[in-house]
């Protein structure tokens, strides 16, 4: 796949990440351009999520470097708070803030962070919560929703901060099966409407539909790459075949 | 037993010595909870001397009793500063049982915040990092408000402790509550009437710091609040 230089929204370059002796991440290039989707899939401990924690710096690089929109998060003379305003992370576990309701949730950080007045703020977060199905539950605090709601929450404050980039880690990975639907549904709009994303995921339906790149993970490295429909009908490394093939007898 | 002229004679006694261990429980409660705080601060620092300055602190002040510390406070500290310093210094028992107060509270309450904010959920650490906001402002807005909701019924327990701790500063001679009954109980050997009395002044107060508390407590109860 070639694309111009100037359409690169992320960049991983020759990343390594260990835990003392735990070698997590062992060299791993990506390159992430404008608009698309990229699912990254594989067994537990392959590296996915620090791949993704890596990208805003949730976690440090041991080595390499991961430029976002122009901006490297591996030099230490950026200012990370700064580059991860750009950058909206998805947890499997929601994280919403449990002190705060709904709206609050959406509104504190662009408000706090001087990117939005107030009174903006709440309009915002109204016409978030709308596009996630969710406005009746402005005043509702976090331990009054649903799984399913409460990640709709959470991609709604991701994107009050108005990122060019969305992360999201195994998103649905902590939802009952009959709530995954709708998460996965406003993840689909999102990719619709342009945004960049990259999905650590489990849901194979999702990458398959939505993904314009799947990326396997094994042991700390990208085993393979292509797109969706490639990927799943002609995998061509034997750890992703049969990786798949665990995953579909399931 | 004779109550009715245990509290008609004791209790102007008793009520002069209530307003001195109010009053002084009252002083130590909020300097120990900014040092508490300002020790839990210097726990949680990436400094390693700081970090040391807050772990010896709360070493001394809970490896020793706090009658030695008011000792040491009281009569200790002044002939240290007479030697060294200038002969005229003086310390009263009203300000050298504030500073002990307020250094043993401090200890307590430095622990009981540092394990209120370790208490939180990283997720929300996290969830606030990657929206932007720097280290400061994540404690500030996510990480104390959750903290403190954790850590109010430990620290009502230790203001608690605080307030009846001031009855151990009577050994030298604050004129607390316990201090005004010893005096009284010395010339009318009402032991069991006066004490009584002084048990149900000590019930009264804790029990308005618990009134207080239980409402301030509900204000932070987020995860049963409707919206």
């Amino acid at each position: 796949m070639i694309r111009k230089k100037d359409n690169e929204k992320i960049i991983v370059r020759g990343v390594h990440k260990h835990f003392h002796d735990l070698r997590v991440l062992r060299g791993v290039d990506l390159t992430v351009s404008d608009g698309e989707v990229v699912c990254v899939i594989g067994p537990s401990g392959s590296g996915k999520s620090t791949l993704l924690r890596c990208i805003n710096r949730l976690e440090k690089v041991t080595e390499g470097e991961i430029i976002v929109d122009g901006i490297s998060l591996t030099d230490k003379s950026v200012n990370v708070n700064k580059a991860r305003e750009n950058i909206g992370m998805v947890f499997q576990n929601f994280n919403l803030f449990a002190h705060l309701t709904v709206r609050r949730n959406i509104t504190l950080a662009p408000v706090d962070l001087g990117k939005m007045t107030k009174s903006a703020a709440d309009e915002e977060a109204v016409a978030l919560l709308r596009r996630v199905g969710l406005e009746d539950k402005i005043d509702a605090y976090p331990h009054q929703l649903s799984g399913g709601q409460k990640q709709r929450v959470a991609i709604a404050r991701a994107l009050a901060m108005k990122p060019d980039v969305m992360l999201f880690d195994e998103p649905t990975s902590a939802l009952d099966p009959e709530m995954i639907g709708e998460v996965l549904q406003v993840m689909k709009q999102l990719a619709a409407d342009g945004m960049t994303m990259v999905v650590v995921t489990h849901e194979m339906g999702f990458a398959r539909e939505v993904a314009d790149r799947v990326i396997f993970m094994s042991d700390g490295l990208i085993i393979e790459e292509a797109p969706p429909k490639e990927f799943f009908a002609n995998p061509r490394e034997a750890r992703t075949k049969d990786f798949l093939r665990r995953v579909s007898s399931n | 037993m004779n109550f009715t002229k245990a509290i008609n004679n004791a209790s102007g006694l008793l009520f002069q010595g209530l307003q001195i261990t109010v009053t002084v429980s009252l002083i130590s409660i909020l300097i120990g909870t900014v040092i508490g705080f300002c020790s839990c601060l210097l726990g949680l620092s990436k400094w390693r001397g700081l970090r040391l300055i807050s772990k010896f602190y709360i070493w001394v002040i809970r490896g020793t009793p706090m009658i030695v510390q008011a000792f040491i406070v009281y009569f200790g500290l002044p002939q240290l500063v007479h030697q060294l310093i200038s002969p005229d210094f003086r310390i009263s028992a009203f300000s050298a049982g504030v500073v002990t107060l307020s250094l043993n509270a401090g200890a307590y309450l430095s622990e009981i915040f540092r394990g209120g904010i370790s208490a939180v959920d990283k997720g929300q650490i996290e969830a606030a990092r990657s929206l932007g906001m720097s280290s400061m402002r994540t404690m500030a807005r996510v990480t104390l408000p959750q903290a403190t909701k954790i850590a109010i019924p430990s620290m009502v327990n230790q203001f608690i402790i605080t307030i009846k701790d001031t009855s151990i500063l009577s050994v030298i001679g604050l004129a607390d509550i316990v201090n005004k009954a010893k005096v009284y109980v010395g010339g009318t050997y009402q032991f069991f009437e006066t004490y009584i009395l002084v048990a149900v002044f000590y019930l009264v107060i804790i029990s308005i710091l618990m009134f207080v508390s239980n409402k301030i407590e509900k204000r932070f109860n987020y995860d049963k609040k409707k919206g």
